[in-house]
């Protein structure tokens, strides 16, 4: 079996909505700039709100378009067709969220460091940043898709999703914004970045059956 | 076409479906064997593709069972997915991309080797009635050709059972005899056909058997 060949696909058809895709990142560029604006532009205060807003920007960023994840295979019937081939659905849903997270995570990831710095987040602590998003934010994506593939068959699920998913990626948010705020003071960040990873480890393993649950579930009907 | 065994067989016993608090269909039994054919038939509503899809296994019955090769579904999983074919409603087909590339992911979603498959897709396109579509988006095709690049799955899959729900849909004259030809070809090798569909089908000298749906309730 060509994995690449499902991975190529999504990646095909993402790049032909590549519209779609520059929307998360012009909204986390918008909420970390709004931060300055509405509290202070004092460089001090900036350096230590700058973790969190980062975070939570990229926590909100992530949520755009985390609906439609499993929505257009769900509505031209890809789903079922996804449902009755001999490859295991969680392994399918497992590359799916991979691709996902490579088009609408990564760029996140790579821009942050970059609003960081608006924010004046100390450049020597901008690896543990970057280290905390890319371990956090493959995470985040896995839950969303647990809410995406529940939601799945639900008209208003786009609504819902949020709601869903929101309470669950608190973790991950206390221990991406604790490494990044410690390593700001110049604090060891190892801890919450292994929490982050140990995180990461869990979602990669037990998430891809959640997800293929939902999705049966979603088209039992 | 495909390998020679005595005991190919579909199967369902004494199958209930309820949609909500309507009985769809109650003790209903057929045996489909090598060659045959299975014609649901039904007004609209009445549970035709609530059956299919419940003989694909992705709906469950709530009573009775569906067995292949006298094996109960439940049990047989992977290897009944990779013994059948399935055209639903919805054509299956994503329209940002074209027939070639949709037909190029199906074969990844089968599971099908690596080599022969780019001239599989060709000629599978060819006796659809695609090549000269086979890289325009299908978004940009009419339904009628979205029709065919999913008829074309079927060819591609190479598989002994056949699921089609009203897969009349849509197409035009020379579409109706398409599928007729595709499925006395299949039939002819052995295969296995259940389908939906308000219209008779002439499949010639093969058996179609009828389950009629709507008399329970």
């Amino acid at each position: 079996m060509r994995v690449t060949a499902l991975i190529e696909r999504d990646l095909r058809l993402a790049y032909r909505r590549r519209g779609e895709l520059v929307t998360p990142v012009i909204f986390f560029v918008i909420v970390t700039t709004l931060f300055p604006l509405a509290l202070s532009p004092e460089p001090a205060l900036l350096r230590s709100l700058a973790p969190g807003v980062i975070w939570v920007a990229a926590l909100l960023a992530g949520l755009i378009g985390q609906d439609s994840l499993f929505k257009s295979d769900y509505e031209d019937g890809s789903l079922e067709l996804m449902l009755l081939s001999p490859i295991p659905l969680e392994w399918m849903v497992l590359l799916r969220v991979f691709t996902h997270w490579l088009v609408t995570g990564l760029p996140l990831v790579i821009l942050s460091s970059l609003m960081a710095l608006l924010l004046n987040y100390p450049t020597n602590a901008m690896g543990v940043l970057v280290m905390s998003l890319l371990l956090g934010t493959p995470v985040l994506s896995f839950l969303g898709a647990v809410g995406a593939g529940l939601t799945v068959g639900l008209r208003r699920g786009g609504m819902l999703l949020p709601i869903l998913v929101l309470p669950l990626s608190v973790p991950v948010l206390i221990f991406g914004a604790a490494a990044a705020g410690r390593a700001a003071l110049g604090d060891p960040a190892a801890a919450p970045l292994y929490f982050l990873g140990a995180m990461l480890m869990l979602a990669l393993t037990l998430a891809p059956f959640a997800i293929a649950g939902g999705l049966r579930v979603s088209l039992e009907s | 076409m495909y390998e020679p065994a005595a005991s190919q067989a579909l199967s369902a016993h004494n199958l209930a479906i309820w949609r909500g608090e309507r009985c769809l269909c109650r003790d209903l039994s057929f045996q489909l064997s090598a060659g045959e054919a299975l014609q649901v038939q039904g007004e609209n509503g009445a549970g035709k593709t609530t059956l299919i899809r419940v003989l694909t296994g992705l709906g469950r019955a709530d009573e009775g069972e569906v067995r292949w090769r006298g094996e109960p579904l439940r049990r047989s999983g992977a290897e009944y997915r990779a013994c059948l074919a399935y055209l639903g409603h919805s054509n299956g087909v994503k329209l940002g991309l074209s027939p070639r590339e949709n037909l190029a992911a199906f074969c990844a979603l089968l599971a099908l080797p690596d080599s022969g498959a780019v001239d599989d897709v060709k000629g599978v396109l060819g006796r659809v009635g695609l090549s000269a579509q086979a890289d325009i988006p299908c978004g940009m095709l009419s339904m009628g050709q979205r029709r065919r690049a999913a008829l074309a799955r079927l060819l591609l899959a190479r598989v002994r059972l056949w699921f089609l729900d009203e897969p009349l849909a849509s197409l035009d004259v020379s579409g109706v005899a398409l599928l007729t030809e595709m499925l006395k070809a299949h039939l002819a090798g052995g295969g296995l056909a259940v389908f939906a569909s308000h219209q008779l089908l002439d499949l010639g000298p093969f058996p179609v058997k009828a389950v009629a749906l709507g008399l329970a309730a």
